[in-house]
């Protein structure tokens, strides 16, 4: 067994809130440089430039690219080797967050019950996704998560019968629905099988994969492809006041699914979808 | 274009959707939580925390301010969670509201009846536009930490109208500019 102190999983946490939200992910800043070059809508050119400019700003100042600075959503790697000491594990990751929030100079934007609605006022707590492995490594991704894309996001579940038409169908309806609303150019994860739940949650994971990378599998990667056309083909374009850049990538995961179901989840993101990655 | 506050009438009549403006003047915060207690307040007081006649609200909460900055970053939340508020405040006088995203159409009615315009800002510049605050002061609701009421002095703040006060919506008419089937 390898022994991990939980203080350095707090440690690694705290830095990972403040570098996730104040660094803009490389795939994502080139392709909003590209996406100046090919963008037809001077107003869309014009948002563009102001994101890349903001990206800047935030960098140099270390602040905040937005200031929902979201819910900070962890997803733990363990490997089956590893043994933590020195305190919980759940504990650790929380104080993490508390302590970058803090630190960071990051917004609180958590409220301790949903019809009660009374501010934490220290980010906690995170959603915490664990998935035990092979290894005694941790593997940690911290991606916190704004909420104005959050809420445009949907699940269907649909019928074996509505086959990757109907699928199609759902995920670009949602892209239309969502419009201006999510601070467009935005992410589009997709979670397809699985249950109810497991949907949801590969959608999420969905957006952790850069920004021009496609499926290995053959059907999903067209699937991916065709819906980007389409999505930046709705003429929603930056902020929704029209263009060619509604969308900067289409992420789909699969899962086996049931014999009576094909669940399709869509989790939407902003041009931002922050996450940070480190190995301990 | 400039953009002035007070913010009356006469100017809201003359701006139309489209139209790249920067404002500069007082503009107070309020979001979800703010409205509801406002409203609240209201009902039971006949006032809100600040006089909301030919003034402009931005629906945002900031970061917190680093040590020696006014504000930290501060861009627009989604506007439609304010729909069920911004009728009454409209017929009470405010002018203006800073969002983004789509609104419904008593909003939109609200805002051609009583002369009210609706800014954009860019969702997701936050950096970029707390560089167009010089003071930030809380006014009300501090209890609700981000969604307190702040009062903003702004300079030359960006903002493009997307619903004048004719109720032309950029959202409606811009995209199909761009579509293709």
């Amino acid at each position: 067994m390898r022994e991990i102190s939980v203080k350095m999983i707090t440690q690694a946490i705290a830095q990972m809130c403040i570098t996730a939200n104040c660094c803009l992910n490389d795939d994502v800043y080139n392709a909003l440089e590209e996406a100046k070059k090919t963008e037809h809508s001077p107003v869309g050119k014009e948002i563009l430039s102001q994101l890349t400019k903001n990206a800047d700003i935030a960098l140099q100042n270390q602040m905040p690219i937005c200031q929902d600075t979201g819910m900070a959503i962890i997803f733990l790697e363990i490997g089956q080797e590893v043994h933590f000491v020195g305190g919980v594990l759940e504990d650790a990751v929380n104080e993490g967050v508390r302590e970058g929030y803090e630190k960071g100079y990051l917004r609180k934007s958590v409220v301790s019950d949903p019809f009660l609605r009374v501010n934490t006022k220290d980010n906690t707590p995170a959603i915490i996704h664990t998935k035990i492995v092979a290894g005694d490594k941790v593997s940690i991704t911290v991606a916190p998560k704004g909420f104005g894309s959050e809420n445009m996001s949907r699940i269907y579940m649909m019928k074996p019968s509505d086959g990757m038409e109907g699928a199609k169908r759902v995920i670009l309806e949602t892209v239309k629905q969502a419009g201006p609303n999510p601070c467009p150019p935005m992410v589009v994860g997709v979670g397809c099988g699985g249950s109810f739940e497991m949907s949801a949650y590969l959608a999420k994971k969905a957006l952790l994969r850069p920004i021009g990378s496609h499926s290995e599998k053959e059907h999903i990667r067209k699937m991916e492809e065709e819906l980007l056309w389409k999505m930046n083909h709705t003429g929603i374009g930056p902020q929704g006041l029209g263009g060619r850049t509604t969308v900067l990538g289409v992420n789909i995961e699969t899962y086996p699914t049931h014999i009576a179901g094909m669940p399709i989840a869509i989790n939407i993101s902003c041009h931002v979808t922050r996450h940070c990655h480190k190995v301990i | 274009m400039n953009v002035s506050v007070p913010f009356t009438k006469e100017q809201a009549q003359r701006l139309k959707a489209g139209d790249v403006v920067t404002i500069s003047g007082v503009i107070y915060t309020a979001r979800d939580a703010a409205h509801k207690r406002m409203l609240e307040d209201y009902e039971k007081t006949g006032k809100f925390p600040f006089d909301v006649e030919n003034q402009i609200v931005y629906y945002a909460g900031p970061a917190p301010a680093k040590p020696n900055r006014p504000i930290g970053s501060v861009g627009p939340t989604t506007s439609y969670r304010m729909d069920a508020y911004s009728p009454m405040l409209l017929k009470c006088g405010l002018r203006g509201m800073i969002g983004k995203g789509e609104r419904n159409q008593e909003v939109i009615e609200a805002m051609k009846e009583n002369t009210g315009v609706y800014f954009g800002a860019t969702g997701g510049a936050g950096a970029l536009l707390a560089n167009h605050v010089v003071s930030a002061q809380v006014i009300a609701y501090e209890d609700l930490g981000a969604e307190a009421i702040r009062e903003l002095v702004v300079k030359d703040f960006p903002a493009i109208v997307i619903i004048d006060s004719k109720g032309n919506n950029l959202y409606q008419t811009e995209p199909l500019k761009y579509k293709i089937d």
